[in-house]
């Protein structure tokens, strides 16, 4: 194992499921000191002791600014500095058509998924300017490239990731302090199985559909989600700023091969 | 060690970048088949390899005959066995392509697009027999926006973008990934001779990027690398910028 992040300071939110546990997973293998937020503080403190002392945990809502404050404080004080910050923490929110929209989910969603990195970018930004050096990854979604991949609601949301990862790349990139968000297609996570009515029978609905629904004939994995963020915290990506990445077997390239073309090679 | 054993082919070989990230193949184990129309410049990068111990291997080729390439590519299945990887680095821009001169655009599209097409086809054909593979074009930053001074160059990189995007669906069932790279103005030969028109340009080169500077080719090397790795292997289709910021705004 590859240990391009030996000494490096790294907070993931959103790290106690899903993509996020994969990445401090991968965080920690790869040499870094890991603090986990989440709002799942019995899943969280779980993963930190599964993984050992260079793992800490916690608990926060991204949503609520005195939280990420006092994570970001923590981190500071604990690990002496913030390397990275991946702003990862997430939800679904809610679905269904325009007219059924409420003013209250509207406001939920974009309070966790715009608002947390948005509250993320803020309490880091100074530490990392200070440092002249930093890296910050958002989680975004191919549904901030594309729609069709989520609720409109969702799919508003990852977009204004994508906006807030790139203005904030321009302004931060002058105090080397890097900003790149990652666009994960279909994932194979707790998320999707909600996504697909919750209970085993949606995980292995899932499990059977997600090798299907992009080129590359299987199913995305946080692995997959978390190597490109050891890439970016990594010192190999030091020029990569303001890039939105997707990591989604190419769903977002154009529309797959269809079989129907097969005739055509002749 | 990520490349032990693989074979990979960096067209553009005797360049700044391609020399660069033909080394770095190299210190990661893998065998490399160094092509690029110049002999001293392509036989310089094998020197510097097999100096350090590495494995690689030179053939002369140019990327706008078909059978050159269809050549490159034989030669280096015939001495190492296999083609896993594929750095489509060669490339150039023409001052005289800012007068919108239909010389120097037909001869950038030969060169930048057209090239990069048969290099992909021979390619793939090649991974194809082992199972899979990588293939990374170099697109630049100009292959995501326009250049105000460059309509050749920018449009004959925009085109590798579209190749990338078309081979990387076409080709994901059978375990090929295509990809580019999009440098921003990096510290290489091509760089240096547009620094060099006056002080002005210079400076405005080096401010492009939100970071302030120029790539370093081992940035550009080190993306290259990583969308070759088995570490992106949920990653095609994709145009990474390495550019500091420049795309972002």
């Amino acid at each position: 194992m590859s240990q391009d992040l030996l000494g490096k300071r790294v907070v993931i939110t959103g790290g106690a499921s899903g993509i996020g546990a994969g990445a401090v997973a991968a965080f920690h293998a790869a040499g870094a000191q890991v603090m986990v937020a989440d709002l799942d503080a019995e899943r969280g403190q779980a993963l930190a002791r599964q993984l050992g002392p260079t793992v800490r945990f916690q608990r926060c809502n991204v949503a609520v600014e005195a939280d990420v404050a006092a994570l970001i404080g923590r981190a500071r004080e604990e690990l002496g500095g913030i390397d990275c910050l991946w702003n990862n923490a997430g939800m679904l929110g809610e679905y269904g058509k325009a007219e059924t929209h409420s003013w209250e989910g509207y406001r939920q969603l974009f309070d966790v998924v715009v608002g947390g990195s948005v509250l993320g970018i803020k309490h880091a930004a100074p530490i990392m300017k200070e440092q002249k050096q930093g890296c910050i990854i958002n989680t975004a979604s191919i549904a901030g490239l594309l729609s069709g991949y989520g609720s409109h609601l969702y799919t508003a949301a990852k977009h204004a990731v994508i906006g807030l990862t790139r203005s904030a790349a321009t302004e931060l990139g002058r105090h080397f302090v890097r900003v790149n968000a990652i666009a994960p297609g279909a994932i194979l996570t707790p998320l999707i199985f909600a996504a697909e009515g919750g209970g085993p029978e949606a995980e292995a609905s899932a499990r059977a559909i997600l090798p299907k629904v992009q080129p590359v004939p299987r199913a995305g994995l946080p692995e997959d989600v978390a190597a490109l963020g050891v890439f970016l915290a990594s010192d190999r990506a030091s020029f990569i700023n303001g890039a939105i990445i997707p990591v989604d077997g190419g769903a977002s390239a154009g529309l797959p091969w269809n079989p129907l073309y097969e005739g055509r090679q002749q | 060690m990520r490349f032990q054993e693989k074979v990979v082919l960096v067209t553009g070989g005797g360049g700044v970048i391609g020399r660069t990230t033909s080394g770095m193949f190299a210190a990661e184990g893998a065998r490399v088949v160094v092509t690029d129309a110049s002999v001293a410049d392509g036989e310089a990068t094998v020197r510097g390899i097999t100096d350090g111990g590495g494995r690689a291997m030179f053939v002369k080729g140019d990327v706008t005959d078909p059978a050159s390439v269809a050549a490159i590519i034989q030669a280096a299945v015939r001495e190492y066995g296999r083609l896993d990887c594929a750095f489509n680095n060669a490339g150039m821009n023409l001052s005289e392509d800012n007068d919108w001169n239909p010389a120097a655009f037909e001869k950038l599209m030969a060169v930048n697009t057209t090239g990069v097409m048969y290099c992909m086809k021979y390619e793939i054909e090649a991974m194809l027999q082992n199972g899979g593979g990588t293939i990374v074009n170099n697109a630049s930053v100009n292959g995501l926006v326009g250049s105000p001074l460059q309509p050749g160059y920018a449009a004959s990189k925009h085109a590798v973008v579209g190749l990338t995007r078309t081979g990387a669906l076409r080709y994901a069932r059978q375990n090929i990934r295509v990809n580019a790279v999009c440098p921003g103005a990096t510290r290489s030969v091509m760089t240096s001779k547009a620094m060099a028109i006056s002080e002005e340009v210079s400076r405005l080169i080096t401010n492009m990027a939100p970071m302030g500077r120029l790539a370093e080719p081992e940035e550009v090397g080190e993306a290259v690398l990583w969308l070759c790795s088995r570490q992106s292997s949920f990653v095609t289709g994709h145009a990474l910028a390495v550019d500091g910021g420049y795309v972002a705004g």
